[in-house]
């Protein structure tokens, strides 16, 4: 995103008059009190003054959490969570801010300055207190103008229940439904913000929508929810995360994410994630518990995940795709690079029901350290799915001896006319290959980069031009000091 | 400018080199013929530092360098370049990345400023213009899916990018026809200067039709049993290798 302080600054050039948008929401809010129960829930949502079916929508997500136990069937070892030992609305700050860049960890910085992070934007991502959030509310307002004019509604879930709950009310949940898993449920309860996306029909979004230009996105990682429609005929690409590490002192992150396509419509969801993943034994990391689902509602409609993981020190993220719609496609384009201590379970379900559905799943699954990555896919061809197709590929790498790759497809078909296809190769980075590099003159960290990126090209590929650029340097920077 | 003295080496215990003995002036092309198992590629490798070698005794100087010492990159930023007898594929990896990525490393160890995609272009079009190689080749991944002939013009190409000082193609005959032969032995012609060395590692004298050694040394048991001019070769080619084969028992 290096763009991004460049614009903040041209934004700043242009619009003198920046906070004439009151609509900055106050940072200094009241916290709640440390721990679950319900009145914590109620506590969020007379916050947020919510509506009252939108509490008792929380509420029996919340009961519902109780009675849930958690899903243990994925290949990732971790403590178990205490629930009560966090906070789950505006936790008051437990540490200081660095006042500068001179108190970052220097090994931040290095990796900023390798992946050529200006330095204004590194403030802001290593939580330097500077008006980070007034910046981004100006570039916002800038990019809503040019979206209004298009009827396109880009804005946090938070104002979207307040401007436009007929739209929230009818799809929030209708794709992942409260109980769905326990952390999904735990979301459901608890989310305090996240995006909100409409596209009118026979609309193509003129712009990439990312997060990052919407207000406040920073403070909303925990427990973030995206609901996005794209109505008939309409098209929007979106971008999620950053290429950089992210300061975050929440460790366990448990996202939702809702996509609705109608007839024709298209989304594009593309995915950078790099959070801390903890140190070399994986001490600190980021629990990324993750629930990401779309639903091809309409006919001829099409949606297209892109996601390239590289951080936290558990991975647990399978977006699927619901083909419901007749002629629908889902895609599902996947890197999920570990190392050290990282344990990656990540995948995809395709969930056929309509007449010659098709979905195709590319997954590069590149290991190192220590690591254990797992590559878990469904295929379900239901019975009226006459004529869908499926191509799946997956590819593991391993680099090193002591990491682990694993792949485990499930495929269910309940109806004769349909054709799955599904390939894996596992391989090891080659000392022939190393040497070819080396023997050019190409250093043994950056050959082993060039090859990995070679390995995940295809992948890479579907990424939007600025973001694949930044993920390939990504790529190597996380594989540093895999060899050798 | 290169400088083998007593050199010995071993793979996994067992003596492979046994005391090599080797001069090369600039401009001077050597060939070193020799039968299976004698350690002709052993050298090469050793030379340009392919692990899995343990140097026993001796040293290479390069330009004064001990180059034994250096890293891979490190030496062939110092100027040595290897031709491969099997050149590796990289899939997903194009032509062009992986050259530009290897002349700016290179450019990076000496010092000089790298370029941007627009003077390496020049560069590319350049030097497929003076090889006469198609730039379709330039927009496939590395080797993959090429043909014998073609792998061993890529590293041809690689080697006019990279302007070595000294070029150690090791069997690049191997495997060719004789139209891929003379392609790549115009190649190796073209790239020969009074400043840069040629040295040919090969099992048959039919390349030496091609790029004529000034040198040509016999290779035998880890040891080079004799020494001559291009004759020498042709000698071989008649005689075969057995006599030297017991010379050096």
């Amino acid at each position: 995103m290096a763009a991004t302080v460049e614009t903040v600054d041209q934004v700043r050039a242009l619009a003198d008059d920046k906070y004439k948008y009151g609509f900055v929401t106050d940072i200094e809010a009241d916290t709640a009190p440390k721990g679950l129960d319900e009145s914590t829930v109620r506590f969020i949502s007379a916050k947020k003054e919510e509506p009252e079916w939108l509490l008792e929508w929380r509420l029996k997500a919340y009961r519902q959490w109780l009675t849930m136990p958690e899903p243990e069937w994925a290949k990732v070892d971790f403590p178990a969570i205490d629930y009560q030992d966090a906070y789950y609305f505006s936790a008051p700050k437990t540490t200081e801010a660095p006042k500068s860049l001179d108190e970052v960890d220097p090994e931040l910085l290095r990796t900023y300055e390798k992946l050529g992070i200006p330095l204004r934007e590194q403030e802001m991502l290593a939580g330097v207190a500077v008006d980070a959030v007034f910046d981004s509310v100006s570039v916002a307002t800038t990019f809503r103008h040019k979206l209004a004019e298009k009827g396109v509604i880009f804005c946090s879930i938070s104002e979207a229940i307040k401007d436009y709950p007929d739209l929230v009310k009818k799809y929030l949940g209708s794709v992942v439904p409260y109980g769905d898993n326990k952390h999904a449920c735990l979301n459901s309860a608890v989310f305090t913000d996240g995006s909100f996306v409409y596209i009118p029909k026979g609309v193509r979004c003129p712009m990439e929508l990312s997060t990052y230009f919407r207000i406040n996105a920073a403070n909303t990682g925990q427990f973030e929810r995206t609901l996005i429609i794209a109505d008939e005929g309409s098209y929007v690409s979106y971008l999620e995360g950053c290429t950089a590490p992210m300061r975050d002192e929440n460790q366990l992150h448990a996202a939702v994410v809702e996509l609705i396509v109608l007839d024709d419509a298209e989304i594009k969801y593309s995915t950078v994630q790099n959070w801390y993943p903890g140190d070399e034994n994986g001490v600190g990391g980021i629990y990324n518990f993750v629930t990401k689902r779309g639903a091809c509602r309409g006919k001829n409609s099409k949606i297209s995940w892109t996601q390239v993981e590289t951080g936290s020190a558990v991975t647990w993220k399978y977006p699927s795709c619901i083909l419901q719609g007749d002629n629908s496609v889902g895609e599902f384009y996947s890197i999920a690079i570990t190392n050290n201590m990282q344990q990656a379970d990540t995948g995809t379900k395709m969930i056929h029901l309509g007449k010659n559905t098709t979905s195709r799943i590319i997954a590069k699954g590149i290991s190192a350290g220590k690591s254990q990555s797992t590559y878990r896919g469904l295929v379900r061809m239901g019975a009226k799915a006459k004529g869908a197709r499926n191509y799946t590929q997956c590819d593991s790498l391993l680099i090193g001896d002591k990491c682990g790759a694993h792949t485990v497809p499930y495929i269910e078909s309940r109806n004769s006319s349909a054709q799955i296809e599904h390939e894996a190769t596992t391989s090891k980075i080659s000392e022939d290959q190393l040497f070819y590099c080396r023997q050019r003159g190409i250093g043994e960290e950056d050959a082993v980069a060039l090859v990995v990126n070679g390995f995940c090209r295809e992948v890479l590929q579907q990424l939007p031009m600025e973001f694949a650029v930044e993920a390939q340097k990504l790529v190597g920077i996380s594989l540093e000091g895999s060899v050798g | 400018m290169l400088e083998i003295k007593n050199l010995h080496a071993d793979v996994e215990g067992k003596a492979i080199l046994r005391g090599i003995n080797l001069t090369i002036q600039p401009g001077e092309v050597h060939a070193i013929m020799g039968p299976n198992g004698s350690g002709k590629s052993t050298l090469a490798h050793v030379i340009s530092g392919r692990d899995g070698y343990d140097v026993t005794e001796g040293e290479v100087l390069y330009h004064g360098k001990n180059i034994l010492e250096m890293e891979p990159e490190e030496r062939a930023g110092e100027g040595v370049f290897l031709a491969f007898q099997y050149p590796v594929e990289i899939p997903g990896v194009t032509n062009t990345t992986f050259m530009k990525e290897a002349l700016n490393s290179i450019r990076k160890y000496r010092g000089e400023d790298e370029l941007d995609a627009m003077q390496f272009m020049k560069v590319i079009r350049e030097k497929t213009k003076q090889l006469g190689v198609s730039n379709d080749m330039l927009k496939r991944a590395v080797n993959v899916g090429f043909s014998g002939g073609e792998k061993k013009r890529n590293d041809i190409l690689q080697m006019a990018i990279l302007e070595p000082s000294l070029a150690i193609l090791d069997e690049t005959d191997s495997g060719l026809d004789i139209d891929a032969l003379k392609t790549v032995a115009d190649g190796v012609n073209l790239l020969r200067s009074p400043e840069n060395a040629t040295l040919v590692i090969t099992h048959y004298q039919r390349l030496l039709d091609y790029i004529v050694p000034d040198f040509v040394h016999v290779l035998a048991k880890g040891r080079i049993v004799k020494s001559g001019d291009k004759t020498l070769a042709q000698e071989l080619e008649k005689k075969g290798y057995a006599e030297f084969t017991d010379q050096a028992a």
